[in-house]
């Protein structure tokens, strides 16, 4: 019954990858990409890999889908996305693709299989017990810190797009809502119920599932549901408040690691008797510095010209 | 024992509910009603299975965890659905 379940849900996520990429416009393939990550949350979630499918469903289809929904909505008020899009086959897409698939197969099958670390037994030095956040923010603390500064470079680059003269205008375009309509309500009902949601998730995430990823997520869709429905207004660049949480968790990250090397123990090399305190602060900044950043990411540089349209 | 059957006939019930709003939205002609064969799969539908998931429920947390999917999904597809009917009403007003 439940390889019946698998089979089918395979046979899903191929079906609409393939609907994704196969054309018919630019809104559908959207659509069937946000699709796909759901489904693809879903398969995380039969592999037991419930920390993935949390990040998958947030991150991957939730946070990004909307990213893309605003870009093909910007695309639609600069009057680009009504080109109809070529039809047959976009050749150099496709061998593109094809030959990345068949390189990470190869390799899949090429190199040797590595041994599995142990994680069990290191698990009570990392100061967390959820072997995940223990990998992200202890052993490998090294790709998550450079993972948070590719976020904050992103959002320079999403900035560096505003034209001189907006760059004290509020930032992304004007969201319109009818005053007293269901938008706005919706946006002063949900708010509070996700906000709990997104901490409980960062601070399970040290021993359960969840984690600064998933819960700066949710409280990213908190803040971008809240400005859509014109229930808090835009921040601008010059906000030092709105600067100041951007940097904050790549910073605290950064100062662990250096007065980790400074005590003697190496950079980002957590002595255990003081990892989770460690480990909790951090945790803490980057959500801030993620949920902040995700949010700006969304809602784009600032733009006087598609506010006044 | 009785408790399953009660999941199996809800979740059933349930079932039945997504494919005639799936049948809907495929069939129906115009934006309006196919929102509306929408919105009854996710309230009724959805209701439906999380009444017979909860008859397998150990806790009242998990009881209280299915309410509140449902009761979001409930606001969450309410909500669009007006948002969605809005934007394809001034769609028509611009056509006419």
């Amino acid at each position: 019954m439940s390889l019946a379940l698998d089979l089918a849900l395979c046979a899903l996520i191929l079906g609409v990858a393939l609907a994704t990429v196969a054309g018919g416009g630019v809104f559908r393939a959207v659509i069937f990409f946000i699709t796909y990550g759901l489904f693809l949350a879903i398969g995380w979630a039969r592999l037991g890999a419930f920390d993935v499918a949390l990040a998958e469903a947030a991150i991957g289809a939730g946070l990004t889908g909307v990213l893309l929904l605003a870009a093909h909505a910007r695309l639609r008020r600069m009057q680009a996305g009504d080109a109809p899009p070529p039809a047959g086959l976009n050749l150099p897409a496709a061998l593109a693709g094809a030959g990345m698939a068949l390189a990470l197969g190869w390799a899949w099958f090429a190199l040797p299989v590595p041994a599995t670390p142990d994680i069990a037994s290191a698990l009570p030095r990392s100061g967390v017990g959820n072997p995940v956040t223990a990998v992200l923010l202890n052993f490998r603390a090294w790709d998550t810190l450079l993972e948070s500064i590719v976020l904050l470079a992103a959002l320079l680059g999403v900035w560096i797009l505003a034209r001189d003269g907006d760059w004290n205008a509020p930032l992304g375009p004007r969201y319109h809502a009818l005053s007293g309509g269901v938008l706005v309500n919706f946006g002063r009902f949900l708010p509070p119920i996700g906000l709990c949601f997104g901490v409980y998730l960062v601070w399970a995430g040290a021993d359960y599932i969840g984690g600064a990823f998933q819960g700066g997520t949710v409280l990213a869709a908190v803040g971008l549901v809240a400005l859509m429905a014109n229930v808090v207004r835009p921040p601008r660049v010059s906000y030092a408040l709105l600067r100041a949480a951007v940097v904050i968790g790549p910073a605290v990250f950064l100062l662990a690691g250096l007065l980790a090397a400074g005590f003697g123990a190496g950079f980002l090399t957590l002595p255990p008797a003081l990892a989770k305190s460690v480990i909790l602060v951090i945790e803490a900044a980057l959500t801030i510095s993620i949920a902040v950043t995700l949010a700006l990411l969304v809602i784009g540089p600032p733009d006087d010209a598609g506010r006044s349209s | 024992m009785m408790a399953d059957v009660a999941t199996y006939v809800l979740t059933a019930l349930g079932l039945v509910f997504f494919v005639a709003g799936t049948v809907g939205l495929l069939r129906f002609p115009d934006t309006f009603s196919r929102l509306h064969a929408l919105t009854k799969a996710d309230n009724l539908g959805l209701g439906f299975i999380a009444l017979g998931v909860a008859f397998q429920a150990d806790t009242w947390a998990q009881l209280a965890m299915l309410a509140l999917i449902w009761a979001l999904a409930l606001l969450a597809a309410g909500t669009v659905a007006q948002l969605v009917a809005r934007a394809a009403l001034a769609q028509v007003q611009v056509d006419e």
